[in-house]
């Protein structure tokens, strides 16, 4: 560490002497199950209760306790809230991971740290404020096993100091965040934040330039994570039966679900409930039991995430064939196999696109944002009913877990569709029905349920061939019209997606093309090449796939189109590849991450330039 | 003479229906195999009991017993849907329309072997469906392999012995939960009959083994699954009758000899007693009864368990009264006042 040179700190991006002023990112090294979530959350509603736009992300271990955790809240006046790779402010708490920690910072980060640790000898660039914790939280914490819970809340003081916060929406946000019932611990908490607080003004000259001021970025905005979202969307879809199978990072979709249904959705005369949850033993079985729900005429859904999906296989080409309508919420982690279970990735692209033996093919839905996990969500419901097929709503950890600013929901306008189903007063009216005509020209047959009181409205279905009638069958000619009417069902859906969210530029000779959670990263990333390279964009942001023609002539209108996945083989990529004639796919140009972080614009511009050649 | 005798009356049930209503198309099954008797005794009883075909919902995994549900009950929704899987997929079309009659049939292969993790929390949960294991101990559509009900010892055609323990299905129901646990024979029509009766009446998880050789791949000397080993080896535990809900029952019992059970739907169960005393709501009586049978090489055939008090899965749901299926959206989507309540905690 010698070679390093010694303060005064001149930031490197950062003119000297200036504050800076909502624009940095804390990070809070801390082991798991330590309690530090709570901290970091209050951290993190206190800026976005003054007005800041904030993000939250959390990197944390597949393990109960003990294993390094890192919490990062970036605040950005301008509105980003993607990940930004540069820590400025640095809470070290964990001794195991507090040296790497503060070696990878760049000059001029500030750093609060545990005293003992003695940080302040590795580097000299940096701003170091040392905190005696152990001597703090004994004033404020007569019980000892409480300690280490407490023990956080003291950071949280610590840099509400530094960073100049207002305390009393701390301690507000503190309150919202123990909730009513239990008021003891939030005043518990509260003692030792201001005890932080406290002892910071009275000890430590602050050095570093970053500082919050209350501005007005957050006003109306909703504080929440995409899996609470997706609940929220399928409680208003009108989901009757989930059946699920836990794994993270989808177990809290579900979870989040159960305490919104038994709020919002128990009959007010009897106390009885208007749908089903069920654990199942396995992803095989919740699919299964979704499947035939969906058969039997519920709105039916599962959670799960890549290896889930994996099991799925067999049951999702049954889906598809015999038409069965479900949504599968596909939260995805880092593959393969186990990978990295709490880290994200958008992985399971290619797979689900094409899952099962056989030739099949699946609808797949990319919201970005908790709006569009609530708004879609629904609208899943309704595209697995009215094409009678399973619907993949394609989040991931990052989307999922992270808790995200969020405007509020819409309250849902239109009416839920429920596609086409013949009731006994229909069949009265036909006399019977064929399960897999194509009636209307849009490959999608009429159906009944089990229990319509009608003796025309039975039908067997089946994975195995079979014809118009639902009757078996191993014609040739049976077999491809059948087929034949699947795909065209399926370019029937490439009208019926949602739409791709389209920013062409005149002058852009370049485009983006991202679905999801890359959407910060590749909005950022376009005003960074702006600003440092002058490089103009476009961007299209895909909403579904099937793909829509509209993608095809974004692609025709620019001369290269930069398509940014979370994968390490450019799967959205790969996706085009599969249709696209070979002038489109010439133009195409893979960015790609995979180190299973939240995407940063730095990654994408940075690679964006090198192919450029600039 | 020339003229021509008017045909006779058709034979209607008790709701004005006749027997081709409960029929299903023409059977693709080898003639002789014990899983076309079970159709026809499928048949038989709902006719006879007047079960409203549109209320039944027939499901399958995948097996030469899975192809089944097609030869029967033409007027009821049917799916055959993936090997080992319809424990899961009779779950969910019960989740979504708990007034739906239930009825899976599945063979050895698809319940004791690639289907036995589903069919155990099928058990577990007690899920209130006719369970029909066609049990043959043998792979027909695959040509002829071993299945996991295979005794020890059993040859295939072939003179290759089976090495490893059979899963008896029935232990397994009486272990983990279903309360309606039987054995029959698929060419003992009456009391496949009964039991099949006995099971429309029951609520609750009906597992039914039905030992239905396979005359192609498994009827040899050598097998323990073919019509002359069980017609040698089985034991019968007691007599059967049922007297359905709409019959009267004034008839009396005789002390001793006949037990009589009332079932769910009001229907009577009454059960005489041959050599041995058998009280088929002692569990562990079962239990061991199966365990001796077992050792002396006997199929011990007919209701070896009923237990008509357990809640089952639906009922610990908790759930409304109507199909979920079918609820209108004033019933599904919460209201406006909920979405905002929502929100401002989310504030």
């Amino acid at each position: 560490m010698s070679t390093l040179e010694v303060s005064p700190v001149e930031p490197v991006t950062r003119p000297s002497g200036q504050p800076v002023v909502n624009d940095f990112s804390i990070q809070v090294a801390t082991v798991n199950g330590s309690g530090s979530q709570t901290a970091n959350n209050v951290l993190m509603r206190t800026l976005f209760q003054m007005g800041i736009p904030v993000s939250g992300k959390n990197m944390f271990p597949s393990n109960i306790a003990g294993l390094p955790t890192w919490f990062t809240i970036r605040a950005s006046k301008h509105g980003y809230i993607g990940r930004r790779k540069e820590v400025d402010f640095l809470v070290a708490m964990n001794p195991e991971t507090a040296r790497e920690d503060v070696l990878k910072l760049e000059s001029g980060a500030a750093v609060v740290y545990d005293e003992p640790l003695q940080l302040n000898k590795l580097r000299t660039d940096l701003h170091f404020y040392p905190v005696p914790f152990d001597k703090l939280v004994g004033p404020v914490c007569p019980e000892a096993k409480l300690r280490k819970l407490v023990r956080n809340m003291i950071y949280d003081g610590v840099v509400g100091w530094l960073l100049s916060l207002d305390m009393e929406e701390l301690r507000q946000a503190l309150v919202k965040q123990f909730g009513k019932r239990k008021a003891k611990a939030a005043e518990l908490n509260w003692g030792a934040a201001q005890a932080g607080y406290d002892w910071a003004a009275k000890t430590l000259t602050k050095t570093d330039p970053f500082r919050a001021e209350r501005m007005n970025g957050t006003a109306g905005k909703i504080i929440i994570d995409g899996n609470s979202a997706c609940a929220l969307g399928a409680m208003f879809a009108g989901v009757t039966v989930v059946t699920w199978y836990p794994i993270t990072p989808s177990s809290s979709l579900v979870e989040t679900l159960m305490g919104y249904m038994k709020r919002f959705r128990h009959d007010p005369e009897t106390g009885k409930a208007t749908y089903a949850i069920v654990q199942a033993e396995d992803e095989i079985a919740s699919i299964g039991m979704a499947l035939s729900a969906g058969w039997a005429g519920a709105r039916s859904m599962t959670a799960t995430a890549g290896p889930g999906i994996s099991l799925m296989s067999e049951f999702i080409g049954l889906g598809y064939y015999a038409e069965l309508p479900a949504v599968i919420f596909d939260v995805e982690r880092v593959g393969p196999s186990t990978g990295l279970p709490t880290r994200t990735a958008q992985g399971d692209l290619l797979k689900n696109a094409l899952l099962s033996h056989g030739d099949t093919q699946h609808p797949m839905f990319f919201p970005s944002s908790p709006e569009e996990c609530f708004t879609m969500a629904q609208d899943a419901f309704d595209f697995a009913e009215q094409f009678q097929t399973p619907v993949f709503l394609m989040s991931d950890l990052d989307l999922g877990m992270n808790n995200w600013m969020a405007d509020p929901f819409p309250y849902p306008e239109k009416a839920i569709s429920r596609g086409k189903v013949l009731t006994a007063d229909d069949l009265n009216r036909l006399g019977g029905f064929a399960r897999y005509k194509d009636i209307d020209g849009d490959g999608v047959g009429y159906r009944t349920l089990p229990g319509t009181n009608h003796r025309a409205a039975s039908y067997f279905t089946r994975g195995s061939g079979h014809n118009e009638k639902a009757q078996y069958t191993e014609r040739e000619d049976d077999y491809v019209n059948n087929m034949d009417r699947l795909a065209h069902k399926f370019e029937v859906m490439r009208r019926h997606v949602p739409l791709p969210v389209v920013d062409s530029r005149e002058e852009a000779r370049i485009g983006f093309v991202a679905a999801g959670t890359s959407d910060y990263a590749v909005r950022e990333c376009r005003d960074q090449l702006r600003a440092e390279y002058s490089i103009d964009s476009s961007y299209l942001r895909l909403l579904a796939y099937p793909f829509t023609e509209s993608l095809k002539d974004f692609i025709r209108d620019h001369e290269r189109v930069y398509v940014v996945d979370q994968n390490r083989d450019g799967q959205l990529l790969k996706l085009m590849r599969l249709e696209f004639e070979p002038e489109l796919i010439a133009k195409l140009r893979s960015v790609r991450y995979y180190g299973g972080l939240p995407l940063d614009a730095r990654t994408i511009t940075d690679e964006v330039v090198r192919q450029e050649g600039q | 003479m020339s003229t021509t005798a008017a045909p006779p009356p058709k034979k209607l049930n008790r709701i004005g229906l006749e027997v081709l209503n409960y029929k299903g198309s023409k059977t693709t099954l080898c003639a002789g195999c014990g899983h076309n008797s079970i159709s026809e005794r499928i048949v038989e009883c709902f006719y006879e009991l007047g079960v409203e075909p549109w209320r039944v919902a027939k499901l399958s995994g995948i097996g030469c017993s899975s192809k089944s549900p097609a030869y029967f009950l033409g007027e009821s929704h049917g799916f055959n849907s993936v090997h080992g899987r319809m424990p899961s997929v009779a779950t969910g079309t019960l989740l979504a329309n708990r007034n739906l009659l239930a009825l899976g049939v599945t063979g050895d292969g698809d319940t004791a072997s690639i289907g036995i993790g589903q069919f155990m929390h099928l058990v577990r949960r007690n899920v209130p469906m006719m369970y029909i294991i066609e049990d043959n101990g043998v792979y027909g559509l695959t040509k002829g392999q071993f299945s996991a009900t295979a005794d020890v010892g059993s040859t295939l055609k072939t003179g290759a012995p089976n090495q490893l323990p059979p899963f008896d299905c029935c232990a397994l129901a009486l272990k983990w939960g279903a309360t309606f646990v039987a054995r029959s024979f698929s060419g003992d029509k009456k009391q496949l009959q009964t039991i099949l009766k006995a099971a429309i009446s029951h609520k609750g998880l009906c597992v039914i083994d039905v030992v239905s050789p396979c005359v192609t791949f498994n009827d040899h000397d050598g097998s323990t699954k073919s019509y002359s080993y069980v017609k040698d080896h089985e034991e019968m535990l007691h007599e059967l009758d049922y007297v359905p809900f709409y019959q009267d029952i004034s008839v009396e019992i005789p002390e001793g000899e006949v037990t009589d059970v009332e079932l769910h739907d009001g229907s009577h169960l009454r059960i005489r007693k041959l050599e041995r005393d058998y009280n088929p709501t002692d569990r562990l009586a079962a239990l061991a009864s199966l365990e001796e049978a077992a050792a002396k090489g006997e199929v011990l055939t007919g209701l070896l368990y009923l237990n008509t008090t357990g809640p089952t899965f639906i009922d610990m749901l908790n759930l409304v009264d109507e199909p979920l299926a079918t609820l209108p959206q004033s019933r599904i989507r919460p209201s406006q006042a909920a979405l905002d309540e929502v929100m401002e905690e989310l504030r």
